[in-house]
């Protein structure tokens, strides 16, 4: 196999943040040019890491020398902050842009975030025709014009809207600029649809995170440049290699326990740091613990960042009640001993109230015996959902139910790098994962075994290799149920 | 795997006997299929040892590669093969009826009606595994690009006329058998499974012998036992009782009959290739009679009520192909461009979900499963308050509350739909839930234009109706880019020679 990124060399980050691919994916005979530059340590001041990145990015964006620019992001890192910023540049430059997310809420919290950096910037927000197409929340900004005809939207500064949507606009464009958000998590077929109505883009997006995927097979098309469904960003840059991917150095979500394992476990080529240093963030209780396992599973969480609450061995069925149980109860019990979070933010303490709780699994219907679980614990306003409608969203605290907990098997989508991910790179305090015992066990019995296709552009590091990463650092801060 | 399936496996596990898992048939069953059962040679991909195949059970024609490495002898089963196959394929090509469809007039880019041919039937394609499906595709793409003598006088080893058309109908069929829910190439193991859910794994049920056992097993003996014996009993001669459904042979046959046999054959021993013929029979007539014994069990089942819409698709799609053939165009690509695939890809996807939602409709164990997993829900009518739309023209908004034991994964707010007598969908929204056990639902439509809904469209008190979260027709994809316009993410417009041309040489090309 070409492409083996493991080799390469660490090298430093080229002064102004522009470097090569070292990527979380290893092209197969792209050479990894450069490792990322030493995430910790290199450069004491993340904030002006970060912004000698961002400034690198949007003078890529504005120069127009190039056709597309990529920028990867590891979770929290001020992904919308770069759109927001490089939006308004654009618009203040006249070039003519149009924004295209994956989901209604992604635009409309792109919408809002636009309109509340600049009240005057002329915004458009593309919709369907269906009852409620957008949030209300737009209807406070006078300088969002919002409807579901491009036609009416014309010479507005920016266009927002879904790539669905965007799919069907007919006679309207080209558009001079465009901005793909979330492109790692947009499908290759989706960009062909939409890709007819800009000369030039600029693809934003987490590598690290769910893949696209497809409900029918599409092995036929493994290999293909083009494989409808891969990654808009795969097909991208296998097309046109020699564009700029750029990289944002630093999570401003992730506290200082969980940059340096999410880092390592899930981009292990590109790593990245924490823009809080350890100590900054503290996660404190105001009711003292009662001994309880739950209680002594949160306290380590709140010392440490992380705690795993370990099950008895055990095969169960999806929504193994026993587990749901359990991550009810440490829930609630975290809004019962009032939780207090201490941040970079203020010198106040800020309450971890039950909007800034989520609790995330795999399955939807784990998701809904957990969401039943808690309604008949009287504890609401929890967000409860799987890890691909959990992407992009932040909170304090998370209660993951592990994707491989109770399990016999472990399938391709269990092992999925970017599920795990997903659930680890939510909290910007503390993440409690409830499991079942036996996971390492189950890993090593069931290797990954997929077949190889020929071609086919190999990620690193693999759902095994990362599931026993994170399981090695949270055996640290087991607590037995 | 749901819970449903998961319970009709343990079930079949503790008793011995595989379970239903369909009430009705989901797949199109025609009335003569062809039934095709390949065989391969060890070792030599894409060099076929023989192949039974016809539409008369008792009268199977057997076909034979007396030394499969000889090219001229393999030419010649395929050219064999092209005449028993070929004139089943273009069988219905000429009985058809004319159907309007709206189609986009080019010039004035108006859409208008135009009265089309669509074949009355489609020749089916029967075969025991889903390896027999990926063997059909395989001989497709080694047979389209053949050129004959008539289309390349210059040709060293020109092909018999009509095998590259036997290759783009074969290449056709393995295409449409990727279709979700597509009937034209059937793999009988893959269609057993659907309906049946046996006590071992999926992987040991594409043994189509193992298969059969468990759902055939009857008195005295358990489905597991019946199927071990499919799978490893062994006569004196160490030869299996049940043989590989093929297109692979049992390596014991291979080394201890057939390799001695083709041995005889090239040394020119006089009944050598009887003695050949005779022997690949004895494996592939086990499979013959399997495969009809499969397609007998299916049969039993009565059809899916949407399993002739399906069907209908099916024929389209047998008609589209007669149509490119007819019109001289050339044999399907290698691969697929990029807007070709993602085409596909999208189609592919619609058929899925339509597939989904149509067995759910069609079969009560299914929407059960579909139930469980919190996806519908079925209950009686409690009670009908009737309600307006706010506006200049107040519409029927009726709000429904039903009684029911389901747990279906509802919020607020989520669009629901029902099938009403006609077999059209009827659209409402989840309005909540007054008690436990009860949910209301807003009717938002399929009730006519008019003030007060039609006859039957809104559900009468003590009435069982069963609403899914899912589509019942979903929507198609957007519209995609001509392959002229692919545009620049996704390499421009495709090369048609860079598209035909070899592989490039690597590196690792020369080791």
């Amino acid at each position: 196999m070409s492409g083996t990124p493991a080799g390469a060399p660490a090298g430093t980050a080229s002064l102004d943040g522009t470097e090569a691919r070292a990527g979380t994916e290893a092209r197969a005979g792209t050479e990894a040019r450069s490792g990322a530059g030493s995430g910790t340590g290199a450069a004491p001041d993340p904030g002006a890491a970060a912004a000698a990145a961002t400034g690198a990015i949007l003078r890529d964006v504005l120069s127009g020398a190039h056709r597309g620019v990529v920028v990867d992001s590891p979770p929290g890192a001020g992904k919308t902050t770069l759109v927001v910023s490089a939006a308004r540049e654009l618009a203040a430059a006249g070039r003519p842009l149009m924004i295209v997310a994956q989901t209604n809420a992604q635009v409309d919290d792109l919408v809002d975030r636009l309109a509340t950096a600049e009240p005057e910037l002329p915004v458009g927000r593309l919709h369907s025709s269906e009852a409620q197409p957008y949030s209300p929340v737009l209807d406070r900004h006078p300088s969002v014009v919002k409807s579901s005809k491009a036609a009416d939207l014309a010479g507005l500064d920016v266009v927002v809207s879904t790539a669905a949507k965007w799919a069907h606009v007919r006679g309207a464009g080209p558009w001079e600029q465009a901005i793909v958000d979330e492109a790692y998590q947009m499908r290759s077929d989706a960009l062909l649809s939409v890709a007819g109505l800009f000369e030039r883009a600029l693809f934003v997006g987490d590598p690290g995170q769910l893949d696209p995927f497809s409900q029918v097979g599409a092995e036929q098309w493994a290999g293909l440049s083009y494989d409808p469904s891969a990654s808009a960003v795969a097909t991208l840059l296998a097309h046109n290699p020699g564009l700029p991917v750029h990289r944002l150095p630093v999570s401003w979500r992730l506290p200082a326990s969980a940059a340096p394992l999410v880092s390592r476990a899930f981009y292990p080529y590109t790593p990245f740091r924490s823009g809080t240093g350890p100590g900054e963030r503290r996660l404190e209780f105001t009711v003292p613990s009662d001994g309880s396992r739950v209680d002594r599973v949160l306290d380590e969480a709140a010392g440490s960042g992380w705690g795993l609450l370990e099950l008895p061995a055990r095969h169960t069925p999806r929504t193994d009640p026993e587990a749901v149980a359990a991550v009810a109860a440490v829930v609630r019990r975290l809004l019962e001993r009032g939780g207090e979070a201490f941040g970079e933010r203020s010198g106040e303490p800020s309450p971890v109230t039950a909007e800034r709780i989520a609790v995330g699994t795999a399955h939807r219907d784990q998701a809904a015996a957990v969401r039943a679980a808690l309604a008949s614990l009287g504890v609401t306003d929890v967000a409860v959902d799987t890890a691909n409608r959990l992407q992009g969203r932040e909170f304090d605290v998370t209660v993951v139910l592990h994707p491989l907990s109770g399990r016999p098997d472990a399938t391709a989508f269990h092992l999925e790098t970017g599920r795990l991910c997903v659930l680890a790179s939510r909290h910007r305090h503390a993440c409690v994962v409830v499991c079942r015992a036996g996971v390492p066990e189950l890993l090593d019995e069931y290797p990954s075994a997929e077949p190889v296709q020929l071609g086919v552009t190999v990620k690193f590091p693999d759902g095994w290799e990362a599931n026993h990463a994170v399981l090695a650092h949270l055996a640290e801060h087991t607590v037995p149920w | 795997m749901s819970l449903v399936t998961t319970l009709a496996r343990i079930e079949a596990a503790a008793t011995g006997r595989a379970q239903p898992v369909a009430t009705v048939r989901h797949r199109h069953l025609a009335e003569r299929p062809l039934v095709l059962v390949p065989l391969t040679t060890a070792g030599e991909a894409g060099a076929p040892l023989g192949a039974m195949v016809g539409t008369d059970r008792d009268a199977p024609r057997l076909l034979v590669v007396p030394q499969p490495r000889d090219r001229t002898l393999r030419f010649a089963f395929l050219a064999e093969l092209a005449d028993a196959v070929l004139p089943h394929l273009e069988s219905a090509q000429d009985e058809v009826e004319l159907v309007e469809r709206s189609e986009t007039d080019p010039e004035t880019g108006r859409k208008a009606k135009v009265e089309v041919e669509l074949c009355a039937d489609a020749p089916q394609l029967v075969v025991p595994s889903a390896a027999g499906v990926d063997h059909v595709r395989l001989l497709g793409r080694s047979m389209r690009f053949r050129r004959t003598a008539e289309e390349d006088p210059e040709a060293a080893h020109p092909a018999p006329p009509r095998l590259p058309l036997l290759g783009r109908w074969l290449t056709h069929y393995g295409e449409r058998a990727r279709v979700p829910g597509s009937s034209l190439l059937l793999a009988v193991t893959e269609v057993l499974g659907r309906h049946w859910a046996t006590g071992q794994s999926r992987l040991e049920d594409q043994h189509l012998g193992a298969l059969l056992a468990w759902i055939t097993a009857g008195d005295g003996e358990s489905g597991a036992e019946a199927a071990l014996r499919a799978e490893l009993a062994r006569d004196r001669d160490g030869l299996l009782l049940t043989p590989p459904a093929g297109p692979a042979t049992d390596p014991a046959f291979d080394n201890r009959r057939l390799a001695p046999a083709v041995a005889r054959y090239d040394a020119g021993l006089p009944g050598a290739e009887a003695e050949i013929r005779e022997l690949v029979a004895s494996q592939l007539r086990p499979t013959w009679d399997a495969v009809w014994q499969g397609l007998d069990l299916l049969r039993a089942l009565p059809p899916g009520a949407h399993v002739a819409d399906r069907w209908k698709r099916d024929r389209w799609s047998y008609t589209a192909h007669r149509d490119r053939v007819r019109a001289g165009e050339p044999p399907q690509p290698r691969r697929d461009d990029a807007v070709t695939a993602a085409r596909k890809l999208a189609a592919r996807e619609t058929a899925q979900a339509e597939l989904a939602a149509q067995e759910a409709l069609d079969d009560p164990l299914v929407m059960a499963e579909r139930r469980m997993a919190g996806e519908a829900f079925e209950g009686e009518v409690i009670e009908v308050e009737m309600a307006y739309s706010s506006g200049k023209r107040p519409m029927p908004r009726p709000l429904v509350t039903v009684r029911t034991a389901d747990r279906p994964h509802l919020e607020g707010g989520e669009r629901l739909h029902r099938a009403l007598e006609s077999g059209k969908p009827q659209p409402g929204t989840f309005a909540g839930s007054p008690a436990p056990g009860l949910l209301t639902v807003r009717l938002t439509g399929g009730m006519g234009r008019g003030r007060e809904p039609e006859a039957g469209s809104v559900p009468e008190k003590g009435e069982t109706v069963c609403w899914t979260l899912f589509e019942h027709a979903p929507r198609g994809g957007p519209d995609l880019p001509d392959p002229e316009e692919t545009p620049w993410t996704h390499g421009g417009p495709p090369d048609p020679d860079a598209l035909d041309a070899p592989d490039p040489v690597t590196p690792e090309d020369l080791l």
